[in-house]
């Protein structure tokens, strides 16, 4: 009966569906399931930026499919085994809640090869893969300590998960290095995208003293909001000095395109593993927006700090690492902490004065 | 500036949206028409706003793009609604993801882009006076009108006779229409003022809060505006009370993590839900059981028998 | 000449059976003009949303499985609406149900607890969403504050206990601190009906609400005493109804079936709690209850439209690049045209030559 229906749905198909052409077919096709819009100018717009830059980059040898603000709780699973079915052959899930749904499906579909960012559950046929955006803020934390005056950096978090901890920990270890009477005043607007409640908090970081304004949220508006202020601040996902063209510092942009690219042409070549990637400035998935806004002095530092870290002679969570009680934590990872400790990160670092939510 | 100033000020910006879509709704809701479509037609006013500010340069010609797109969705609700019969409810959710999708469709080619924000205005000496300076004389047109509109609003409903004539469509329409009075212009009328005043408060997002366009920017923002228009009771003095009490709760949660208190973030954005909760109930219980002050036809369809 | 509205003797039983033919057919011709004028082959287009999902075993068993909760909320809310109780806060029972039945889940986790954990969630998540409901209507009854607002105020600050708790208190202690909790073990999971799909055995438990709450609307005093409150408040007093008593029992009811679905679809299809469970389930569902015109088979029926086109829109977004603002576009101009003929079974149009005349001449 199934097999009937699915006949006659393709040769209904095939009469209605004029548009498409037989050589699709001999394409490999890629699917991509996005969180937010396409035009939320933060997370899902950089994947959708790496997407173009794979396609730009494979030209025909290649078709993309795009299904964008998929919820993260009963539609991803549908919406994931959808792409498989419509041959898609290898599919990029990039959101952390896709982590099960993406699973399952890949269990159903042996045959399809699935990508999951930022998550820690992978299969033969799923990999995952993530930046280490943590070093991206290290560098940031070495300037914001150099630039602020008042030495109270303000901290926008969308939510206390632990990348964005590991975020405001690398932080503070970074300023530390050049002002280690740093202070930190953090803000939790329980939202990834509310620009109006970013901009908000972004207001009430400069009410209280905070002279360099950073975030983990993801629109401009807090860049915005600096700029009207006359304050400094770092961009986020993207390039943002166009929001803040006098106050922007840099801004951590993540880099999907060439990791898409890469992970595409492994598949054309019929040399796909899968793999747990996790790379950082070293590999150019996280690349730093030019340093502008600062004296020499500073970008030089900046850019030192850079390539010590792509060097890997600098390591921002290096040990010993104090905790909040001045007792240095567990290092799990000889020289430094391990990917399981950063990526699970829990704890602030001493210098932190302030609580994890819900901890 | 010190920080009760910058508070103040940031509770005046983050209410003004609100204030704005909620005072259109209120005339909307007196009239006896329920619209539950605000947050569609504040996105379509924050995109066509941002659209025509970018394409002119002008924010007062984007203000006005607002106001139209506003408008011109709420026409749409009320052919169905007055002109059809259709119940409201499900009109008004209808509307609002028609407004979300063609929000996102027209705002599609926007993104990324920037305008310069509304100016603020400046008058030497005033302005610069401490403490009340930067609150009375400095704060941008959106917000001078948003006050001006309520006023004009409280005047019109209770000084004026086309008030006094909206009112009473909006408590007894069969009565109004029994007396000669044309139900459904009226309704067709304040509908479309309803539309154009949350087409502006949206508007104000992108023009003067945030100046960028974001697919879904106004975040909730039309459904906090309906909620008011009830914790108001209908009246436009509550209503300024209640938007500018819910902008600072919003706001002072903000300042009291950046203090540290260690309060669960959740607890405290819960805040400003948990407040309008409990101001209402005090304010209904204080009323006693004098009942309800909703417009009495609020929601319910008329249909002129002749 | 203008055209107006003249109320119908009684409803047209035919134009009841039309009507959703008729705004299928408008659909149709509007989306084909939006369609060619974008570029897209109408016909393919609207093949995709309509047909194709009708064509096939999986997608088949997607629409039921998204229609779900929509309908077995939408009959909730449709008892409270019949009653002139305006519950518009199903999102929040729906996520406190679905927090209350996750709280068995989390605790039994791994403890090897036995077949009891499942029903007992289903009976706490019942009881969540309508404890849940219970503010709103308590808060009326007592105090006489509007519902509308309070059940709405009360789906931000559900989404944030459970935010909390996800976060903190119940999240997996092997899940990297992500927030989640841990997947659910297979007792505290609803089976599915089949081995392929993710069809599961709330779909069933939708119909049997469907069931009962056609037979409790058509053949019982209390679904006699919810549709005279609503339609006649005045009379329902002399005949002793307690419009008070009524609201705490629509809320019960409508809160208790937004629970269920909110702990079916956690313990069903998502199989852990965590943030974004609902993708607007509770508000969909008003739109579902109207467009079922507040009838339970109506409303199953409109469940499954509706589904149908969520489906479509993202074959629509595969197969034709179509992006999904255009089907949220399409979805509204349905949902138009759908509740605009249904006005045709109470209405009929006529074309009056100047009425307006008339309406000043009384003046």
């Amino acid at each position: 009966m199934k097999k009937l229906m699915m006949t006659v749905a393709a040769a209904a198909l095939a009469i209605a569906a004029t548009g498409s052409s037989a050589s699709a077919a001999e394409k490999l096709k890629v699917g991509f399931i996005y969180l937010g819009p396409i035009g939320d100018l933060g997370w899902t717009y950089r994947h959708e930026v790496g997407r173009q830059e794979m396609v730009k980059e494979l030209g025909d040898k290649i078709e993309t499919t795009y299904l964008e603000n998929v919820n993260e709780g009963p539609d991803s699973e549908r919406s994931i085994e959808q792409l498989a079915r419509t041959g898609h052959q290898l599919i990029f899930t990039t959101s952390f809640g896709y982590m099960d749904p993406t699973l399952k499906v890949a269990k159903k579909y042996p045959k399809i090869m699935f990508e999951h960012a930022t998550g820690f559950k992978s299969a033969p046929n799923m990999g995952t893969y993530s930046g280490k955006f943590y070093e991206g803020r290290y560098i940031q934390g070495v300037i914001a300590g150099k630039m602020s005056k008042k030495g109270v950096l303000g901290y926008i978090g969308s939510f206390p998960i632990p990348e964005v901890i590991s975020g405001i920990n690398a932080t503070i270890l970074g300023a530390q290095t050049v002002n280690p009477d740093i202070k930190i005043k953090i803000i939790w607007v329980n939202t990834w995208f509310d620009p109006g409640k970013e901009a908000d908090a972004a207001k009430a970081l400069i009410d209280q003293g905070a002279d360099i304004i950073m975030q983990h949220t993801d629109s401009p508006a807090a860049v915005q909001v600096a700029a009207q202020r006359g304050v400094l601040a770092f961009g986020q996902d993207s390039d943002m000095i166009k929001f803040g063209p006098k106050i922007q510092l840099t801004s951590i942009i993540d880099n999907w395109g060439p990791y898409y690219t890469r992970q595409a042409k492994a598949m054309l070549d019929g040399a796909w593993k899968a793999g747990d990637t996790w790379d950082g400035l070293k590999e150019k998935m996280v690349v730093m927006a030019p340093y502008t806004n600062m004296p020499d002095d500073v970008k030089a530092l900046a850019e030192k700090t850079e390539a010590a870290i792509v060097a890997g002679t600098l390591h921002p969570f290096k040990c010993p690492v104090l905790g909040q009680d001045g007792k240095p934590v567990e290092c799990k990872g000889g020289a430094a902490l391990d990917a399981g400790q950063i990526l699970g990160m829990n704890f602030y670092v001493k210098g932190v004065d302030d609580k994890i939510p819900g901890k | 500036m010190g920080l009760l100033e910058a508070i103040i000020i940031s509770v005046i910006a983050a209410s003004t949206p609100l204030l704005l879509a909620a005072a259109g709704e209120l005339v909307v809701e007196r009239s006896g028409v329920l619209n539950l479509g605000t947050e569609g037609m504040m996105i379509m006013g924050a995109a066509c706003g941002f659209a025509g500010a970018y394409l002119t340069g002008s924010t007062f010609v984007g203000a006005l793009f607002g106001i139209a797109a506003g408008a011109a969705l709420s026409l749409v609700f009320a052919a169905l609604t007055l002109g059809l019969a259709v119940n409201q409810v499900a009109a008004g959710l209808a509307l609002t993801i028609l407004g979300i999708g063609l929000s996102g469709l027209i705002g599609a080619g926007f993104v990324g882009e920037r305008i310069t924000p509304a100016p603020r205005l400046y008058i030497p000496l005033l302005t610069d006076l401490p403490i009340v300076g930067k609150i009375l004389f400095g704060q941008d047109g959106f917000v001078y009108f948003s006050i001006a509109l309520v006023a004009t609003i409280w005047w019109f409903l209770y000084r004026t006779r086309a008030g006094l004539v909206l009112r009473a469509v909006g408590d007894s329409h069969t009565s109004a229409h029994a007396l000669g009075y044309p139900v459904l212009k009226i309704r067709l009328l304040a509908v479309l003022f309803g539309g154009g005043c949350a087409g502006l408060g949206g508007a104000f997002l992108p023009l003067a809060y945030t100046p960028f366009f974001i697919p879904g920017m106004t975040a909730g923002r039309g459904w906090i505006a309906l909620a008011l228009v009830v914790f108001s009771s209908w009246m436009p003095g509550r209503l300024v009370a209640g938007a500018y009490l819910f902008g600072a709760v919003t706001i002072l949660q903000l300042h009291a993590q950046a203090f540290g208190l260690g309060i669960p973030s959740q607890l405290m954005s819960a805040l400003p839900y948990l407040a309008t909760v409990i101001v209402l109930v005090l304010i209904s219980r204080a009323r006693g059981s004098a009942g309800s002050v909703a417009p009495a036809s609020l929601g319910i369809v008329f249909v002129p028998d002749r | 000449m203008q055209l107006v509205l003249e109320k119908r003797a009684e409803r047209s039983t035919k134009i009841a059976i039309l009507s959703p033919l008729l705004a299928i057919a408008l659909t149709l011709v509007t989306m084909s003009i939006l369609f060619a004028i974008l570029g897209k082959n109408p016909i393919a287009a609207l093949y995709v949303y309509f047909v194709e999902p009708l064509t096939d075993s999986f997608t088949l068993m997607e629409i039921a499985v998204k229609a779900t909760p929509l309908v077995m909320i939408a009959v909730g809310l449709s008892l409270c609406y019949l009653a002139n109780v305006w519950n518009i806060g199903a999102e929040g029972q729906f996520i406190m149900g679905a927090v209350c039945g996750s709280y068995l889940a989390v605790v039994t986790n791994g403890t090897g607890a036995g077949p009891w954990v499942l029903p007992a969630m289903l009976v706490m998540g019942a009881a969540g969403g309508a404890l849940w409901a219970m503010i709103p209507a308590l808060c009326k009854v007592r105090y006489g504050a509007n519902e509308i607002l309070t059940s709405l105020m009360l789906v931000y600050v559900a989404d944030l206990i459970m935010d909390y708790l996800v976060r903190g208190p119940w999240r997996d202690p092997k899940g990297m601190n992500f927030p989640t909790t841990a997947s659910f073990d297979p007792v505290a999971t609803v089976p599915t009906l089949f081995e392929t799909g993710r069809l599961h055995w709330g779909a069933i438990v939708a119909l049997i609400v469907v069931a009962l709450a056609a037979v409790m609307l058509g053949r019982t005093i209390k679904g006699f005493e919810i549709r005279v409150v609503g339609a006649a408040p005045r009379a329902a007093r002399f005949a002793g109804f307690s419009s008070d008593r009524l609201v705490l029992f629509t809320f019960a009811v409508s809160g208790a079936l937004a629970g269920l679905a909110g702990i079916i679809e956690v313990a069903g299809p998502v199989g852990v709690l965590q943030p974004g469970i609902s993708p607007g389930y509770g508000f969909t569902a008003i739109i579902v209850a109207f467009l079922g015109r507040l009838n339970p088979v109506g409303i199953l029926i409109a469940g499954l439209f509706l589904a149908l086109t969520f489906i479509g829109g993202e074959g629509a977004q595969i197969s034709m690049k179509i992006p999904l603002d255009l089907t949220k576009v399409f979805q509204g101009i349905l949902l138009f045209y759908v509740l605009a003929c249904d006005s045709l079974i109470l209405y009929r149009i006529r074309l009056i030559a100047t009425p307006k005349k008339a309406i000043h001449g009384t003046a």
